[in-house]
């Protein structure tokens, strides 16, 4: 039955549902039991952020506590992986990639092609993404679109808790490596989730809202971004239709092109900052499919190219709004040769 | 107190998830006379368009929640009087409406209710709305939910007790169905009838569940009263490829048409019906429910289930009712329901009891009043 629950725990509740039907899979990561040596409930604080809680009581001896040395860990993690355990590995911020990036993106991401598809390699690595929450520059960046250059790697951007737990379960049943990016300003988002265990196939992005006069593409939180504008939009007679890829790799372009050639326009936003991210991505894919259907430029809504700053109105100002979707949407739809 | 001849059009509850509606097309003026159960305005949900009833006979003093705005659910969209009721009482109701209205304080109706029971292993969900020594149990089709009668169970509950099951396999009960045969979820009918304390119920089924339901009658005659059957599987042709499409899509994209076939108007096939139905069949489970009962209900191209044989042994009294329009399952021919009335529904399809509500209503209560 489903019930609202927030983002936190829909993924809390796929993990301890994955982990009850298949006992090869491992929750691993810095405080995901409770901390070395202590005891007792109150102690196991579940990660970071408490995604994780409660399961090391769950389930004993399946939730690893690592040291704070991610190239290590995350090399475990695939090492299991490659030996027919299902580790979900929790990379604490999505910054703190680059001490462990040979692991994920040229062993974990090579195995399958290099050993002739003889080798599997089914980890899950969690990770924390997005500005918001005043941690600065080194805690704050929108990385998703690093992981979503390289093949052999699949990109989940959960923008919702239905999305959350039907992808992590998805993720933790398929075979490649798969790297979950959660928006950490969104754990106590809530939204109706049904109790039982259920998947959402990777590559299928969802309809989120219909409209005719423009296709507002949105990564992850951004959806409820995009969202928030198109109820202003409406109010203004402009209908957008809104698009959340859920996955950036595999992307479903089909369903953006399909969009873009009905309504002719086309807003992409993306929190990542603007060089060789998702909007431009896109936007370029868009624009060399189905230029012949657009009716204007593209616009695209992301970070200014800057580290995240950490004076609260300057991270405010940094993180594409309603306002400025809400903008690019009508600078596309009054747009005149 | 208001004069107790003024009734209020309330915005309806159609179903758990609804909380409020948007008056799409009022099909009334004010000034307009109107008997009860008059077509008075066309409501969308958000996953459907239903037909709203007028609660009482009156005139159409005023209408409060004009076309294309929206009302919580509970609230006051419009006011039946008879003509000689004065206009300052009229008014008085009216600005109480429009108070609430403006506040948003409206008090919601009580939805049904929903809880569950055991039934040979399996957890079975169920609604219920209305009280009353007559019970009414609504089963649905292959792939439905206890939601799909949400124009139905409503008008029936007003003085019954009406029940609305997930079938083993659908909407929140277990996704388990065993060997998914018709006496299997027949044992589950009457199963849950045990587990309510229902001595004897009028069964109303549809499709797949109309199939179900007679099984039941057939097998316990004691413990039904009468049938109410909405294109029941088991008489004459199917269109296998509907079921086939519907058990395999894995996409909005493969699911849309097939669900298309359901209606006679089509334009009610919308994104949220599809994405509801899209989220059922992803859950655990579900995908080996649907082939299973996929075999009890085909046999290569032509229905596995006889329902005409089952129907013949029954002998409380059964209403059909069909949509002329159903290109799921073809009306069937009446020689093949024995002494069962049938009754024919212009424009509906498959889904009779979604497009033309009130012509299930009515077929309900004429076959509970034969009883």
């Amino acid at each position: 039955m489903a019930r609202t629950i927030s983002y936190r725990e829909a993924i809390n509740e796929a993990l301890a549902q994955e982990m009850a039907r298949d006992e090869s899979v491992i929750v691993m990561g810095e405080d995901n039991a409770g901390g070395m040596g202590s005891p007792g409930e109150m102690d196991a604080w579940g990660g970071v952020l408490g995604v994780t809680k409660g399961l090391y009581h769950q389930f004993p001896g399946r939730v690893l506590d690592t040291p704070i040395s991610e190239s290590a860990f995350i090399g475990a993690a695939v090492g299991a992986a490659t030996r027919g355990l299902r580790p979900v590995a929790e990379l604490m911020f999505i910054d703190f990639m680059g001490v462990c990036f040979d692991q994920i993106f040229n062993q974990a991401a090579k195995f399958r092609y290099m050993f002739g598809g003889k080798a599997v390699t089914p980890v899950v690595v969690r990770t924390m993404y997005g500005a918001g929450l005043r941690a600065a520059a080194q805690h704050s960046q929108a990385l998703y679109p690093v992981f979503t250059h390289i093949p052999g790697l699949k990109v989940v951007v959960p923008s919702s808790p239905y999305e959350a737990k039907g992808l992590l379960i998805q993720s933790i049943r398929d075979d490649d490596p798969v790297i979950f990016c959660e928006h950490k300003l969104m754990y106590d988002t809530t939204g109706e989730v049904p109790e039982e265990s259920y998947t959402i196939p990777f590559g299928e992005a969802n309809l989120v809202r219909e409209g005719g006069d423009v296709t507002i593409v949105a990564i992850g939180r951004m959806v409820s971004v995009a969202m928030e504008a198109a109820g202003e939009l409406a109010a203004s007679g402009v209908e957008a239709e809104v698009i959340d890829p859920r996955t950036t790799s595999p992307l479903d372009t089909e369903t953006i092109l399909e969009s873009v050639e009905s309504t002719g326009r086309l807003v992409v936003v993306d929190e990542a900052t603007p060089r060789c991210n998702l909007a431009t991505d896109i936007s370029a894919t868009v624009a060399q499919e189905a230029f012949g259907s657009l009716r204007a430029p593209i616009q695209m809504v992301t970070a200014p190219h800057t580290p995240v700053p950490f004076a609260d109105s300057l991270e405010d100002f940094y993180m594409p709004d309603a306002q400025k979707v809400a903008n690019a949407a009508k600078a596309v739809t009054g747009w005149e040769r | 107190m208001a004069d107790a001849r003024i009734a209020r059009v309330t915005m309806p509850k159609w179903g758990l998830s609804m909380t409020a509606g948007k008056i799409t097309e009022w099909l009334v003026e004010e000034g307009d006379e109107v008997q009860e159960g008059a077509e008075l305005a066309e409501i969308d949900t958000d996953k459907i368009v239903g037909t709203l009833e007028a609660p009482a006979a009156g005139v159409v003093r005023r209408i409060i929640a004009g076309t294309d705005s929206s009302a919580p659910v509970g609230a006051t969209i419009a006011v039946l009087a008879p003509a000689e009721v004065p206009d300052t009482d009229v008014d008085q109701v009216v600005a109480e409406a429009e108070e609430q209205l403006a506040s948003g304080e409206v008090e919601e109706p009580a939805g049904p209710v929903v809880a569950t029971v055991e039934v040979d292993g399996r957890v079975i969900s169920y609604a219920t709305m209305g009280e009353g020594d007559e019970v009414v149990v609504l089963v649905h089709g292959y792939g439905g939910d206890k939601n799909s009668w949400l124009f139905v169970q409503e008008p029936l509950s007003r003085t019954r007790t009406v029940h609305a099951i997930d079938l083993p396999g659908h909407g929140e009960s277990a996704k388990d169905v065993g060997d998914g045969s018709l006496d299997t979820l027949a044992a589950t009918v009457l199963g849950f009838l045990d587990a309510v304390g229902a001595e004897r119920a009028h069964l109303v089924g549809h499709s797949l569940g109309g199939a179900v339901v007679t099984a039941v009658a057939a097998a316990a005659p004691g413990r039904v009263s009468a049938l109410t059957l909405v294109s029941p599987a088991g008489f004459g042709a199917v269109d296998a490829s509907y079921l086939r499409g519907f058990a395999e899509a894995g996409s909005r994209r493969e699911l849309r048409p097939h669900l298309g076939k359901l209606f006679a108007d089509e334009s009610l096939v919308n994104r949220q019906l599809v994405d509801d139905l899209l989220r059922y069949k992803r859950l655990d489970g579900v995908e080996t429910a649907l082939q299973t009962l996929l075999g009890t209900l085909l046999d290569g191209d032509e229905q596995a289930i006889d329902a005409a044989t089952l129907l013949a042994a029954v002998e409380v009294p059964v209403v059909v009712v069909w949509g002329r329009v159903d290109r799921v399952l073809a009306p069937a021919d009446a020689s093949t329901l024995g002494r069962a009335e049938l009754r024919l529904v212009d424009d509906a399809g498959h889904m009779a009891h979604m497009e033309q509500p009130h012509a299930v209503v009515d077929a309900v209560e004429a076959t509970g009043r034969k009883g």
